[in-house]
């Protein structure tokens, strides 16, 4: 994989999410908050973690990323996308009837795992592939994506405990700790904290960072796994809707969907993002 | 002749004879190798157990992650909490993911009969049925069981299997084969056919034995594959016998007895029909031969039914 800067990581966050916005305003339908919030986890782990390429996907021994949070569909085909899993103009059929870019990964897309949507199924199943790669002696890793909400499912925490169980240092959980769902704050929905004390008493080696900060993100994820035996789990702080101002922390944009004026001002902000990394 | 065994106990010794051959097989279990007679295969291949505790919806989510990295996996629990508990693991992360983990639901129906409807499984049928690409098998006997255990571990395919924990004597038959959604022929006969599943398949043989008696020959078929049904088997019963009764382990909604009516009907077969499973109550409880007697799933049950169907000679 050619080692992108860190400057040049973030040249990719401005473009993916510009992609985001452009493909959501035209299906009329998306996540577009954790898609915002998530997408510099994925840009970091697919540009620089996960050894996982269009070439080597029906690889044994390839990384696994598991999307469980899967509504923020999005965000993953976008990165899938410039990573040369599918021809881009691929993604203007989101959400069209026949297509396979649906509001939720599957696996009918290339380099999708496993199809996802139902929340709380994505740790038990990359603790199964953790699991395998463990029984084969093999040095391949999984890495789960979930979102702050569906924490509240209680099979992530029954996964939780076979991971550390099985002592599974293979694994990477992340958690996009926007702190807001689709009601509100995700403390005044079902409180989560003290979320990282939760995952530590679970046996994970846990480590905060902002998830929203490249150079952070790289210098986590580089770091796996934390504590040898343990499984990791990166509380990826990111705010939803993050990189436009008017997006950014509001829980309307959980799905909202921008209008014409909305899109034009989301695209200016981010083309001057972008400027400034010229 | 061999001293007839429970289909669980001949589930895991087949199982144990495959994890011998092959060390990429995996059982997973949910503290359930003691009920699942699986204690002496953990004994004698510990590296190819996975125990993930009390928790269903783990265990298929965990049996899912390692059919996706290769492994073969047969994901081993109480069919009363595996079908319902983690029917969204079942349903997601097997069936909809195409992820091809062998399900197997142990103690099912009202195997455990006295422990109340929180253990019994008459739902799973129809449950499993609704959702697309599962293959349900229900055998019949230790034969059936066995040749069943060996096909499903050969499919690339998502599987339900399900059987109960009482010894079920092995069915005489005109000939000892088994195939995957093909019901397997226990008896022949034109006056009706009983078409049974698991463990009423033995009632259903019991009660054409009863009718033969009286003159009256009854063809019996072992729907073991609920799922994809034998089509032909169940149009031909329709066509060649007096009418068909089906049996099975489960609610009358949904199951076996369902799938047949709404293949006849829409097949245009009106023939006298009856589905003999469990009502739409709270069931009895109870040791299982007895609730099965209550419900009519006894041979002299069935051949009572049998009769309330047949044409008055």
């Amino acid at each position: 994989m050619t080692m992108l800067t860190e400057r040049e990581l973030k040249k990719k966050s401005v473009q993916y999410r510009k992609d985001i916005l452009r493909i959501i305003k035209e299906s009329g339908s998306g996540h577009t908050g954790g898609d915002l919030s998530s997408i510099d986890i994925l840009n970091v782990l697919y540009n620089r973690v996960l050894r996982v390429t269009p070439e080597n996907f029906q690889n044994s021994d390839r990384d696994y990323y598991i999307q469980s949070k899967g509504h923020c569909a999005e965000a993953l085909f976008v990165v899938l996308a410039d990573r040369g899993f599918f021809p881009k103009e691929e993604l203007n059929t989101l959400n069209k009837f026949g297509s396979h870019f649906i509001g939720h990964p599957t696996r009918k897309v290339n380099g999708v795992e496993q199809n996802t949507g139902a929340l709380g199924h994505g740790l038990a199943f990359a603790v199964g592939v953790a699991l395998a790669a463990k029984q084969d002696r093999k040095d391949y890793r999984a890495f789960a994506l979930m979102g702050d909400g569906e924490l509240a499912e209680g099979s992530n925490w029954e996964a939780g405990m076979t991971a550390a169980h099985y002592r599974l240092d293979n694994l990477v959980a992340i958690v996009d700790r926007n702190g807001l769902q689709i009601t509100g704050s995700t403390e005044d929905v079902c409180q989560l904290e003290p979320l990282g004390e939760k995952f530590a008493s679970f046996g994970f080696a846990v480590r905060e960072c902002d998830g929203n900060d490249i150079a952070e993100l790289v210098h986590t994820f580089g770091a796996v796994p934390f504590v040898p035996g343990k499984p990791s789990l990166v509380l990826a702080k990111t705010r939803k809707g993050k990189g436009i101002s008017f997006m950014d922390n509001v829980a309307k944009w959980h799905h909202g969907v921008p209008n014409d004026d909305e899109y034009s001002r989301a695209i200016a902000e981010l083309d001057e993002a972008e400027s400034e990394l010229a | 002749m061999e001293k007839p065994k429970a289909n669980l106990e001949v589930f895991a010794s087949t199982l144990l004879e495959l994890a011998h051959q092959d060390s990429n097989l995996l059982v997973v279990t949910s503290d359930s190798r003691g009920s699942g007679k699986l204690a002496p295969f953990g004994k004698a291949v510990p590296g190819q157990i996975v125990e993930v505790g009390i928790a269903e919806q783990n265990l298929v989510g965990v049996a899912a992650g390692l059919a996706a990295a290769g492994k073969t996996v047969f994901a081993v629990s109480p069919a009363c909490f595996v079908t319902a508990r983690s029917l969204e693991q079942i349903k997601n992360d097997i069936c909809y993911s195409d992820r091809p983990v062998k399900v197997v639901g142990i103690s099912a129906g009202v195997s455990y009969g006295a422990l109340g409807s929180t253990h019994h499984s008459l739902h799973d049928f129809a449950a499993l049925r609704a959702i697309h690409n599962v293959t349900i098998v229900a055998p019949a006997d230790n034969f059936e069981t066995r040749e069943a255990v060996l096909a499903v571990a050969k499919t690339e395919v998502p599987v339900y299997l399900r059987f109960g924990k009482k010894a079920m004597p092995n069915l005489s038959r005109p000939a000892e084969e088994f195939e995957l959604g093909k019901a397997s022929l226990v008896r022949q006969g034109t006056a009706l056919t009983f078409i049974a599943s698991g463990e009423t398949v033995a009632p259903a043989s019991d009660a054409a034995e009863l009718l033969a008696k009286e003159g009256v020959e009854c063809r019996v078929l072992s729907m073991h594959t609920i799922k994809p049904l034998d089509e032909a088997a169940v149009l031909s019963a329709a066509s060649e016998t007096g009418g068909v009764i089906t049996v099975e382990e489960h609610s009358v909604h949904g199951g076996l007895g369902e799938a047949c009516a709404a293949l006849l009907l829409q097949a245009g077969k009106c023939v006298p029909f009856k589905i003999v499973g469990f009502p739409d109550e709270y069931t009895v409880t109870g040791g299982q031969v007895e609730i099965f007697k209550h419900y009519g799933i006894d041979g002299a049950g069935l051949a009572n039914t049998a009769r309330s169907v047949l044409p008055k000679r």
